[in-house]
């Protein structure tokens, strides 16, 4: 390190080639790996010619059905690489006992785990929650496109942005050594001084922007949009939930934004907000960190209740159960949601008062939740259930659930968390709230709406072999945590001394293994799929049966969406308008206004990536320069007043009359 | 939920673009209403008019909230109907939100401290 | 009889499309949205409040408010801040009326205003800083800077903004789209104002209050 002059701490900052990690040969493979992969990609696009296409039909596009596949996109991706962080933990934890170091050093291992945690949550639950709502909201209010479609783009990629930092952390450098949640003192400058930290801030910082923005988007377009009719009380199950969701987003992604940039500043500038001395607090970060962590579950969770509440009435055959308390039930856990953070750190001793409210606000917020379950399994009752695939994965998730839910209300006892805080307990439990219930309800989510964005259905003998070992893998991986737990297991050891802990840690690698095989045949389950497409073809737009606007366009939506707005007359809209004699109209288009594509938003956000790693090495010059550059981009885009064109009627009338064909045929 | 009803208009689809922008009686108002709610309390403090700290703090927290109504209405034309009422909901969620963030924030860290370092009032 | 049924119901049927003219797409949401902005805006205030409120008085043996504030600097600020409230006003309503030149000289004295603040603030911070009060004093300066400088920033942010606005106007006129852009950077400059509130009550003046 000190060999290195000063003009070269001047150019490169802090970066040297010592921070490249080709010591380290697990690295060096992956890298290999990635690199060839990459390489290999970048060559059929270019041998393909798909670089115009892909730059002018998707990177630019403003389409929320297009930026909603891009999100699933980087979702599955991100998925990859945070579920081989799992499978190289279990495999660890499988083999470090008793005197073996296992393949791990320290150091690695405390990586893993915070990528692992920070990927999955902010790189994997988010982007796939988000693209469900950026594909499906609008298309089931009747609108056209979001409130603010270039706004849209620019989000997605400002996620990509905070997902290519943590990427990058992997071959330059390293990642945070810290948990997903990087408290302090160990995350600041004195006990985290390399870079890791740096990623792991200016990653989320940047990600968090396009999260908000998005937030602020969607609700601006559930608010505004909808098309004429739809009363509140109208409005689909899965965009209420949607709404809450990114007014939970607006609400909280704020504080998290603030929260990291006052550590930044204790990391950067030297401040004290949560330093160990002159009057500093760490406990104040896990305050206000925990302030926004608990809502953000629900973000994840909220969506995907709606997801299950489609599909139960859906394959039901029914209207859902309750519609009414399923929404203030829905509106209740939103405002909740705020009220019981404190339970994540009842043993750092704020007392009995403190904790007591805290313990009861939780246990209250579990019961609106549980009314969610009873107006599913009543929406079942007496339905004709069709036992498609994401009717199993509803199934598998109400059972999953309320095991996950028990164990959190155990945990919501402050006596009770004491024995168990940061134990492989608080692990199971809430891997089982999140697979069980956001995982399975994403796999729902896309085997429902498939059909819908690319106009033939996934292959059913695949799903449900991904299903089987997804569900079966996870009782297998957790259920072994839940026992570790309760015997006083703590999170994050990357090695033991008590041999009869062993055969527990080997199971629950077994199922990470099976999951493993579950992501596997999934990725086979698409790939079928599009061989396959001619057999699974759907023309009618609707394959289900559906109940909700989405499902009275073609599959996929023309670019408009909507040939004429639809106006709504009742809750499930197309039920409706099925039983009541809907004919589609097949004359008298219009022209169509629609926003423009704008590479914009991806320049900001590259530049954005670049200012991130600029900071993340202490390279000043170039952090100024892409600020500048980010800057001056969003302005000179501000003097674009040329932002739409009109779709020719004519265009519209080919478009239409290619489905009326369809439709002849089907 | 059915006849004359169900020909609703396109409500939510046209927005009004044009909220209203306030008159310069409006705005003359709420800066003099201002300017009083500002200079009652920096005489308070500067002067120690009420001799009493808490009883100062709770009068000057009081114009505060005072002012900041006074803006809101004058300034940032706040009323319920603007945007069909989703400002005003707006602006009482976040209010509700600022609310649990402060207080609990407050509540919390008083109760740890005076649990975890009874000495440091002390000293 | 299915038929007869079938033409029956086809008489009850509404309609289920608008086939009139549709909405124009852009601008009718951007309010709206601007709004949940500013809101969010507000939660990241609420933060920077809370730990001003919850590491505040932690001196660390150093200066504390009573030590360094000298509130008719500040009130002279908080002047500033409301005059360029109500410059803003007048711009507003000189937009309404049409009067374009009106409005941009209106804006011009905002922004002196604004301008007049932010100098202000800065010479107070070099003057805490000279006296050794620097951020990395104590927590209580480390809140103090943060939440003042972040105010001060989203003004010197709203300034940026306002020369560009102003510059677009005196491109394109007050068209629709400049129109809606400059109801919200009033809506953005009123709410500062309203943060302002926030902060010299809590941390000026309570900060001195013995």
């Amino acid at each position: 390190m000190t060999s290195y002059p000063d003009w070269w701490k001047l150019i490169f900052g802090r970066f040297t080639l010592e921070a490249i990690p080709y010591h380290e040969p697990i690295l060096i493979g992956t890298f290999a790996a990635v690199a060839l992969g990459g390489l290999a990609l970048v060559a059929l696009v270019t041998r393909l010619k798909l670089w115009g296409y892909l730059w002018h039909e998707w990177f630019t596009s403003v389409d929320h059905k297009k930026i909603g596949i891009m999100y699933m996109i980087l979702g599955v991706i991100m998925l990859l690489r945070g579920f081989a962080d799992a499978l190289m933990m279990r495999g660890q934890q499988a083999i470090a006992f008793a005197g073996n170091e296992g393949y791990l050093p320290p150091h690695h291992y405390d990586q893993i785990f915070t990528a692992h945690g920070v990927i999955m949550i902010f790189f994997v639950a988010m982007p796939f929650v988000t693209g469900l709502m950026n594909y499906v909201v609008p298309l089931q209010i009747g609108a056209r496109d979001v409130a603010f479609p270039f706004l849209n783009n620019f989000s997605f990629w400002m996620t990509v942005s905070g997902a290519v930092l943590v990427m990058m952390s992997l071959f330059i450098g390293e990642f945070a050594k810290v948990g997903w949640l990087a408290y302090p003192p160990l995350s600041g400058a004195a006990y985290s001084p390399g870079v890791g930290m740096d990623y792991y801030l200016w990653a989320l910082q940047i990600a968090g922007v396009g999260t908000t923005l998005s937030g602020v988007n969607l609700i601006a377009t559930i608010v505004k949009m909808r098309a004429p009719g739809m009363e509140m009380m109208r409005m689909p199950v899965f965009t209420w939930t949607a709404l809450c969701t990114n007014v939970l987003i607006v609400a909280t992604f704020p504080i998290l934004a603030a929260t990291l940039a006052l550590l930044t500043l204790d990391r950067y500038v030297g401040t004290n907000f949560f330093t160990n001395d002159l009057g500093g607090n760490p406990m104040m970060y896990v305050n206000l960190i925990w302030i926004w962590g608990h809502p953000e579950v629900y973000i994840l969770i909220l969506p995907i209740f709606g997801v299950y509440s489609e599909v139960a009435s859906t394959f039901c055959g029914k209207r859902l159960f309750g519609y009414a308390s399923m929404v203030y039930a829905t509106v209740v856990i939103t405002i909740l949601s705020y009220l019981v953070w404190l339970h994540h750190f009842f043993t750092m001793g704020s007392g009995a008062s403190v904790n007591s409210f805290f313990g009861i606000t939780t246990m209250i917020i579990s019961i609106p939740t549980g009314a969610k379950i009873f107006n599913w399994l009543f929406t079942m009752y007496r339905g004709r259930i069709r036992f498609e695939l994401p009717m199993m994965w509803l199934l598998a998730f109400m059972l999953t659930f309320v095991i996950g839910g028990m164990t959190g209300v155990m945990l919501a006892v402050p006596p009770a968390d004491f024995v168990l805080h940061n134990s492989l307990f608080l692990i199971a439990h809430f891997h089982n709230v999140i697979i069980g219930g956001v995982v399975f309800g994403v796999f729902a989510g896309i085997a429902y709406w498939f059909p819908k964005a690319f106009g033939f259905k996934l292959d059913r003998f695949w799903g449900l072999l991904s299903f089987w070992f997804w569900v079966i893998g996870f009782y297998v991986a957790f259920m072994p945590l839940y026992v570790l737990g309760l015997m006083g297991v703590t999170r994050r050891l990357s090695r033991f001394e008590d041999p009869s802990l062993q055969i527990w840690f080997v199971v629950a690698a077994m199922g990470a293994v099976l999951i493993a095989l579950g992501i596997l045949c999934f990725i086979i389950q698409i790939a079928v799929s599009i061989m396959r497409r001619e057999q699974l073809r759907d023309v009618t737009g609707d394959p289900w049966d559906g109940r909700t606007l989405e499902w009275s366009t073609s599959s996929p939506p023309p670019a408009y969406n909507f040939a004429f707005t639809p106006i709504v007359h009742d809750l499930d809209a197309w039920a409706d308008m099925k039983k009541r004699g809907y004919s589609r109209p097949l004359g008298g288009f219009k022209p169509i206004h629609m926003p423009r594509n704008t590479g914009a938003g991806v320049i900001i956000a590259g530049l954005a990536t670049v200012c991130g790693f600029a900071l993340i090495w202490y390279i000043w010059w170039l952090a100024a320069l892409t600020f500048i550059g980010v800057v001056a981009t969003a302005i000179i885009h501000s003097f674009n007043y040329d932002r739409d064109f009109h779709i020719p009627a004519d265009d519209v009338v080919r478009e239409e009359d290619a489905r009326s064909r369809q439709l002849g045929r089907a | 939920m059915s006849g004359s009803h169900d020909q609703a208009e396109p409500h939510g689809a046209h927005g009004d673009d044009h909220a209203p922008h306030g008159s310069l009686r409006g705005y003359v108002t709420g800066f003099l209403l201002s300017v009083v709610l500002t200079a009652i309390p920096f005489w308070l403090v500067m002067n120690d008019i009420l001799g009493n700290a808490t009883l100062t703090a709770i009068v000057i927290m009081a114009f505060a909230a005072a002012q900041i109504v006074v803006h809101m209405v004058y300034f940032l034309h706040m009323n319920g109907r603007s945007e069909g009422g989703w400002n005003m909901m707006g602006l009482i969620f976040t209010l509700v939100i600022v609310a649990i963030v402060l207080a609990g924030s407050l509540w919390v860290m008083f109760h740890l401290n005076s649990n975890m370092m009874p000495d440091m009032h002390r000293m | 009889m299915a038929k007869a049924k079938a033409q029956a119901q086809a008489a009850s049927v509404p309609a289920f499309y608008v086939t009139g003219d549709d909405h124009a797409h852009s601008g009718g949401s951007t309010m709206l949205g601007f709004w949940l902005y500013l809101m969010s805006d507000c939660l990241i205030f609420a933060v920077l409040f809370a730990t001003y409120g919850v590491l505040g008085r932690n001196y660390a043996a150093g200066p504390s408010g009573a030590d360094l504030f000298d509130l008719r600097l500040v009130a002279v600020n908080t002047a500033m801040l409301l005059f360029s409230s109500i410059t803003y006003g007048f711009a507003m309503l000189a937009m309404d009326k049409g009067k374009q030149a009106l409005m941009q000289r209106w804006l011009v004295v905002t922004g002196l205003f604004g301008l007049a603040f932010l100098a202000i603030e800065l010479y107070e911070f070099a003057h805490l800083i000279r006296e050794g009060a620097t951020p990395m004093r104590s927590a209580f300066l480390s809140s103090f800077f943060t939440l003042v400088g972040t105010h001060g920033l989203h003004v010197t942010f709203g300034l940026i903004w306002l020369t560009v606005l102003m510059v677009q106007v005196s491109k394109r006129g007050l068209i629709e789209a400049n129109r809606r852009r400059l109801l919200c950077l009033s809506m953005f400059w009123h709410f500062l104002d309203v943060i302002w509130i926030g902060v010299f009550t809590f941390v000026y003046l309570m900060g001195v209050l013995k």
